[in-house]
């Protein structure tokens, strides 16, 4: 295929660790292949070729915590067909978003001797609170499995096949025994959304929720389990509050923990 | 027409670098009067919201500060966390985080060397673009990337973010059968190492010096990675050398625990990210300082493809002053990493349990490993119970956010004395003169812009 018939393909960056855009140079066997039938044409990591647009997919990663970048995912969206968040930042705020618990002023004290040269807004907010979003694909970081398969759903014009159970039946899959049953370990996998393969029971942790809410949450029962495993009100809301904080579901469980 | 009149140049987003800057240029009759590396990378508050976490956090939270140096956040996390607590890991345990870090210096430096810079040196955008031309060299690099990830990946769960660091060591330990395929794929690829290393030293180099103070970690006997001294080896012209000197200077050292009385942040209007000084003086830490600390204790392969590659013998005193060269030094440390992992491998016996148990107590500690980019600290209070109640991070690239300046001024200087380039080559310069220091801007607080203003006192 010339450059021209092949469907162009642009990846943008708002606030975030670079984790997820980092994952599609993390397909070594796949990179040169995709490359063959997609053109790459917005990539600033990757590349210093710069196309305007428009896009037939756009892979957007970070969250929103400027006025520039309010108005900058505008613009991303007006220049793309389809237009897909990559990762817990895009998809939920990120970790940057527990500073929507916090006074943002106090923030920019602690790091910033001069915190008024610093133009940052009061929340971390993910794409979609902003702008119509395609597809969510979750995790911090992004699976990198699951980001070939988003890339071929969207030229083979289907659906991504990305399941959105709970990391629990990733764990029946792997055959791994569960912590929490067999160690009494606490592990967020029954209300965690699969997708990086169950990776921390099979390393003998709890699973901490950095794929962010599954489709079935059950918070009322469940929040009992981590109590009887040892985690007080604190631990709860601790790790309720990380990459995926702001995530309704994971922000209701931690706000209802805190007003018990 | 002449460009030495007043003039504005605009780069869009600096490309192949991790994160957003911009960068302002003032020219005036020839002269840099004054370069700005302007760092936008949206503040994301992480030293604001460690305080009131737990201590068993930071290694997992900080670690999505960069995620292309997560094992390097992770584990001056655990050194500072551990000291704090007055715990020492060793033995096998910290044998196999060096392993670990080993893996993330393979995957990162091999990503710059072949993804984000080599195209400079071959007049292409991109990687993707390179492999139209030079596909073998891409796969190979793409193959090294991948050996490196595999480390990450076994030890790790994944090679971003990985999962498998705790407090004390990891949550679970690889048996000696686990290990030995990687071993395997790990020999592999250090051929492929040795092919990019004279890859790469066959580029063309512009003469280009630095005169910056060179900070990096020190541990006689190893090349440090994930541990050691901070050490210090002054300018050349401190010397009366002139800034391209490849000779080695003295080299003095201080205690980690001072490092805040040395390494000093101060915040500039044009920049997300704190800028600091070493002593009161420009410093670089990064490929080229720990080239110039450490060169000496690299691995007899290391040292012997250093020296068929034009870097002379670190033994003897040779140190890499030109920037533009530390794509051959990263070539360099990336054969070292991949042989210092197999030489892990090989005398891997198991520890007797995962980890060691890191009770918590009130007390600061201080950790500093060398991240790819370059010496990263961590320092952490805690109140008796394990709260963090204060934290600092001193990441590499704020560090050499100073020096990348100054390198700026004096590769334009030059060039404007050579001639009169034109607004595209001057901006490529630039691009080149920043990425020769791969920063990463994601850590240091993200875009570049490049405005050149142009006096008119030329014209």
């Amino acid at each position: 295929m010339t450059a021209s018939d092949r469907p162009k393909l642009a990846v943008w960056k708002f606030a975030s660790c670079d984790g997820c855009q980092l994952t599609l140079l993390d397909c070594e066997d796949e990179l040169l292949g995709i490359a063959e039938r997609i053109e790459i044409s917005h990539f600033l990591e990757a590349s210093s070729a710069t196309d305007p647009g428009p896009f037939d997919l756009s892979l957007v990663e970070g969250s929103v915590t400027t006025p520039q970048d309010a108005e900058r995912i505008q613009h991303v969206r007006a220049v793309s067909k389809r237009l897909v968040t990559i990762g817990a930042c895009a998809t939920a705020g990120g970790v940057q978003a527990l500073r929507n618990y916090a006074d943002v002023a106090e923030f920019q004290a602690v790091v910033y001797a001069r915190p008024d040269y610093i133009d940052t807004l009061a929340t971390s907010t993910p794409i979609s609170a902003h702008v119509a979003v395609d597809f969510e694909l979750r995790g911090c970081p992004i699976d990198r499995g699951q980001l070939v398969e988003v890339i071929t759903a969207y030229l083979a014009g289907r659906r991504p096949d990305v399941p959105a159970h709970s990391v629990c039946f990733e764990c029946k899959q792997r055959g791994t025994t569960c912590v929490t049953v067999a160690h009494g370990t606490p592990c967020l996998g029954p209300v965690t959304h699969a997708g990086c393969g169950a990776l921390c029971p099979a390393y003998g942790r709890g699973c901490y929720g950095c794929f962010g809410p599954s489709d079935s949450t059950n918070f009322p029962s469940f929040i009992p389990l981590l109590r009887r495993d040892g985690m007080d009100t604190l631990d709860i809301v601790r790790v309720l509050r990380t990459f995926n904080t702001a995530a309704p579901e994971f922000d209701d469980a931690s706000r209802k923990e805190l007003d018990q | 027409m002449t460009h030495r009149g007043s003039r504005v140049l605009h780069v869009g987003s600096l490309a192949r670098v991790e994160g957003e800057s911009a960068l302002h240029l003032l020219v005036d009759g020839g002269e840099v009067t004054e370069a700005r590396l302007a760092i936008y990378e949206p503040p994301r508050f992480f030293e604001a919201f460690l305080r009131g976490r737990s201590y068993t956090e930071p290694p997992d939270i900080t670690s999505r500060i960069c995620g292309i140096c997560p094992v390097a956040y992770q584990l001056s996390a655990c050194r500072a966390l551990e000291d704090a607590c007055g715990v020492t890991v060793d033995g096998q345990l910290a044998a196999l985080r060096r392993l670990l870090y080993c893996g993330e210096w393979i995957e990162s430096q091999t990503l710059h060397v072949h993804l984000l810079h080599a195209p400079d040196f071959l007049g292409c955008a991109g990687a993707v673009e390179l492999a139209r031309t030079r596909r073998a060299d891409v796969e190979r690099g793409l193959r090294l990337k991948q050996a490196g990830n595999a480390i990450v990946e076994l030890l790790g769960g994944r090679a971003i973010h990985p999962v498998n660091v705790r407090l004390g060591g990891f949550h679970r330990i690889p048996s000696v059968a686990e290990l030995r395929p990687l071993a395997e794929k790990l020999r592999r690829a250090r051929d492929d190492a040795q092919e990019t290393v004279r890859w790469v030293a066959g580029f063309e180099f512009p003469d280009a010096g630095c005169d910056h103070d060179l900070l990096a970690l020190a541990e006689p006997g190893t090349y440090a990675i994930e541990s050691g001294t901070p050490a210090v080896m002054p300018a050349p012209t401190t010397a009366g050398l002139p800034a391209g000197s490849d000779r080695a200077l003295p080299i003095r050292t201080f205690e980690l625990h001072t490092f805040g009385g040395h390494v000093v942040e101060r915040q500039v209007p044009h920049s997300t990210a704190l800028h600091s000084r070493l002593d009161g003086r420009r410093h670089l830490t990064g490929t080229l300082a720990r080239y110039a600390i450490s060169g000496r204790w690299l691995s007899p392969i290391a040292l012997q493809a250093a020296q068929d590659a034009g870097l002379g013998d670190p033994r003897q005193g040779t140190v890499c002053r030109n920037p533009f060269r530390s794509i051959v030094v990263r070539a360099v440390e990336v054969l070292h990493a991949l042989d210092e992992a197999v030489r892990i491998i090989d005398a891997y016996e198991p520890a007797p349990r995962p980890y060691v148990d890191v009770p918590a107590r009130a007390g600061t500690g201080h950790g500093a490993t060398e991240a790819p980019r370059g010496l990263l600290y961590h320092r952490y209070t805690l109140d008796e119970d394990g709260t963090v109640t204060d934290a600092v991070l001193v990441p590499p690239t704020a560090q050499n956010q100073g020096a990348i300046e100054e390198d700026l001024r004096r590769i334009v200087r030059d060039r404007l004395r050579a001639g009169d380039p034109g607004d595209a080559e001057l901006t490529a310069l630039c691009e080149r003169a920043i990425r020769n220091h791969d920063p990463c801007i994601s850590c240091s607080a993200h875009f570049l812009d490049l405005t050149v203003e142009r006096g008119e006192s030329g014209s």
